[in-house]
């Protein structure tokens, strides 16, 4: 049987496993931004800061990923429900990415530019939201970029604890050694990384300033 | 002039100290006031603390020792945002948004204070006319698409935007090669006499000073080595003062003879 008879074959399968992949890329993603943005720009705000929060992030991005899995198998909430743990432990890797590039962005503001708006009288808040978010906006993005194309190729190790995605083929295949499972958990899921590559970084380019 | 019982201190500098922490004070112990309607020029060397004190007056600085007051009220005991609403700033380097238009940028204070669409919308043609910019030709550009004049003149449209009654400007000239240079001060000195805004300005241009300040201040070193009007300043025998007027009279004979 062909690798395409055999997608045609399990097309709903597939097609399920894909849609728990995005599930969790999205939700990881989800909790990646609300959590490292906010951590970027406080890094940007203070420098003494950026050591410890960039250093933790760091560190949770040199375990290796199905060790990681395994350490958070016995905390209590998390290890209860697959999903919520194999979040949990994406999103700590895609942090580090978010992190970074949203304080790049901030701190690679001209200064010239910062310092006008609080001549002009613009408050912190204003000057965070009106100049410095969207003139750091493309940068953000790319970290955003980078930390998706991460967590779909690391979220297939997911599937370790059971929480789905196009991992289940992976590991299915390796376990049958059946080379037409691995591929259908892993052409899928290497699409879906260039697919996102793509799209988000068109849009950072729209969003780049222009200078 | 200044015996006129109805000017009165707008800026005052009282022993002004500014400094940070192990290192030689920045400003030390300046006094000085501006008078409503007045230009002070201060000149000096760079670092010399101008700009400093120029930073002190919209509180982007606070003293460490001494005080600055606007209005009669010290600048620590107003509200910052209120203060800096209140006081134009142009800076050479303009610090334009580059992410907004020509007319938002020039909205951008008018905006903050809230005032309606149409009338902001009617100040930012006025100010654009002002500066000699042709709105219909400007409002919808970006920053980056005007030479370096029209930035300036977008960065003191910017200024004037909400009518501060006060306007610092630091080496506002400074970036522009010397023909623009002097075509934007011989406007800004009309529009000096137009508008009656005390202003502050920065530079280590003796030239400039000369031309648009009503009086002098000469820093020097982190103090305020005297306070002269235009006049006095040429005829000055203190030391700097004098270099700086014969480094003057040098270039106008240069001028004189070509």
């Amino acid at each position: 049987m062909s690798v395409v008879t055999f997608f045609l074959h399990h097309r709903s399968e597939i097609w399920q496993a894909v849609l728990e992949h995005v599930w969790l890329v999205g939700a990881t993603m989800l909790f990646a931004a609300v959590i490292g943005i906010p951590l970027g720009i406080l890094v940007a705000r203070r420098p003494w800061l950026s050591k410890p929060i960039l250093g933790s992030a760091n560190i949770a991005e040199t375990i290796p990923s199905l060790a990681l899995f395994g350490f958070l198998l016995p905390v209590p909430w998390l290890g209860g429900r697959a999903d919520r743990l194999a979040i949990t432990a994406l999103t700590l890797y895609a942090l580090l990415p978010i992190i970074r590039n949203t304080s790049e962005g901030i701190r690679g503001v001209d200064p010239a530019v910062r310092e006008s708006a609080r001549a002009m009288g613009m408050t912190e808040w204003q000057i965070l939201t009106q100049v410095e978010l969207p003139l750091s906006l493309s940068t953000v993005l790319a970290g955003v970029r980078i930390a998706t194309v991460l967590t779909i190729g690391i979220a297939t190790i997911a599937a370790a604890v059971g929480a789905g995605g196009l991992g289940e083929f992976i590991f299915r295949g390796l376990a049958m050694v059946n080379d037409q499972l691995i591929l259908a958990g892993a052409i899928p899921a290497a699409m879906l990384a260039i697919v996102a590559d793509l799209g988000l970084g068109l849009l950072e380019r729209r969003l780049r300033p222009i200078r | 002039m200044r015996d006129q019982p109805n000017r009165e201190a707008v800026i005052e500098f009282l022993h002004a100290t500014f400094e940070l922490p192990g290192r030689p004070a920045l400003l030390r112990d300046v006094t000085l006031s501006v008078q409503r309607g007045d230009t002070l020029v201060l000149l000096g060397r760079s670092g010399a603390g101008k700009t400093t004190a120029l930073k002190l007056i919209n509180r982007l600085l606070e003293t460490t020792h001494g005080d600055v007051c606007v209005e009669g009220r010290s600048t620590k005991q107003w509200d910052p945002i209120v203060l800096r609403r209140h006081i134009g700033y142009v800076v050479q380097e303009v610090g334009l948004f580059p992410h907004f238009t020509i007319e938002q940028n020039i909205a951008l204070v008018p905006r903050l204070e809230r005032w309606p669409d149409d009338r902001i919308r009617a100040r930012v043609r006025e100010l654009l006319l002002l500066v000699g910019l042709e709105p219909e030709k400007f409002i919808q550009r970006h920053p980056h698409q005007l030479s370096g004049g029209q930035r300036q003149r977008v960065g003191v449209a910017r200024a004037l935007a909400a009518d501060p009654p006060i306007l610092l400007m630091d080496e506002p000239f400074g970036a522009l090669d010397p023909l623009t240079r002097g075509e934007l001060q011989e406007e800004f000195q009309a529009l000096q006499r137009r508008l009656g805004k005390t202003i502050v300005i920065v530079t280590h241009d003796v030239g400039e000073a000369l031309l648009l300040g009503t009086r002098i201040g000469l820093v020097e070193a982190g103090e305020l080595a005297g306070v002269y009007t235009p006049k006095d300043f040429l005829r000055s025998q203190q030391a700097v003062a004098a270099a700086y007027v014969a480094q003057f009279r040098a270039y106008e004979q240069l001028e004189g003879g070509a």
